[in-house]
């Protein structure tokens, strides 16, 4: 095991530095979930942790173990990558499942489907509901 | 060689990948992530994906920069939003986003950009229509969203993917 003790004092200060800023980030990402009034503005916290509080950890882990190690540690940059690759998936798939819920129950602070094309005048008008299906039908 | 090497970006990356986990450049590794790699590549062959060309790197290099520069300032925004009292009305709303890029490959790479951006975050895209519902956390002009995504993102996503 790597000992914290060896690292150098020019090492050791930016990786606390970025260790404590990472952490912070993560933390009010968190508070946010706490604070935030609707489900589409608390979706827009936890991005906090996933951009810079991860960057700003990894960078220390690179710094850390590059240092301890005197040779170049890199394979955290996969995990950057793959989180940049990865949590928008999510993110997306929890708003739209919202967005999807809040339409059929037919609440009024979301924006409607965007109307149909004049080319297919066919779609009825219809309550609400009927056309959030269709619309959602016809995508499959 | 196409029929070896279909993909060879992703083959070359794959092996980057497989090279940085091992954490190793002994020969063996190396012999043994290309044969995985190209093995994964041809493998996406049969998934028969869109094609496309990433035709200028330094477009992509200078997007890149872009939306770093753009993630810390947002996350700085974002953060002063949650941590501090707010001092003036706060609202946050949908901002529906005109598109004239139809490439699947840039709507991809626009939406993980706009979501993983702190502050905004990619709703639905209407392909009938090609619109977008983007909702952003601080909404004070709409039409200025409208021209952020356009001219910030957009016009340098035609130009990579296009």
């Amino acid at each position: 095991m790597t000992n914290a003790a060896d690292l150098p004092a020019w090492a050791a200060l930016p990786t606390a530095l970025l260790l404590l800023l990472g952490a912070g980030l993560a933390l009010t990402g968190s508070l946010g979930l706490l604070r935030l009034g609707s489900f589409y503005e608390r979706i827009h916290a936890p991005t906090l942790g996933t951009t810079m509080g991860i960057s700003c950890v990894l960078l220390a882990s690179m710094l850390f173990f590059s240092v301890l190690q005197t040779r170049l540690v890199l394979h955290e940059l996969l995990i950057a990558v793959l989180m940049v690759v990865t949590t928008p998936v999510t993110l997306m798939l929890l708003a739209r499942a919202a967005l999807y819920r809040d339409r059929s129950e037919g609440c009024d602070e979301v924006p409607p489907p965007p109307p149909p094309l004049p080319s297919s005048p066919d779609l009825p008008g219809g309550s609400p509901q009927t056309q959030v299906s269709t619309k959602v039908f016809e995508r499959t | 060689m196409r029929r070896w090497l279909p993909f060879p970006l992703l083959t070359v990356a794959l092996l980057v990948l497989w090279l940085l986990l091992t954490g190793s450049l002994t020969p063996g590794t190396i012999i043994l992530g290309s044969i995985l790699a190209i093995g994964a590549a041809r493998a996406l062959l049969t998934l028969t994906p869109p094609k496309t060309r990433l035709r200028r790197p330094r477009a992509a290099f200078r997007l890149a920069l872009v939306v770093l520069a753009e993630i810390v300032r947002s996350n700085w925004a974002v953060a002063r939003i949650i941590l501090l009292p707010a001092t003036r009305q706060r609202k946050s709303g949908f901002v529906r986003i005109p598109l004239d890029m139809r490439a699947p490959y840039g709507l991809a790479a626009l939406a993980c950009i706009i979501t993983a951006t702190p502050g905004t975050l990619w709703v639905e895209y209407d392909s009938a229509d090609n619109t977008m519902l983007l909702h952003v956390l601080d909404l004070i002009d709409e039409e200025e969203w409208v021209r952020i995504i356009k001219d910030r993102y957009e016009k340098r996503l035609v130009e990579i993917f296009e």
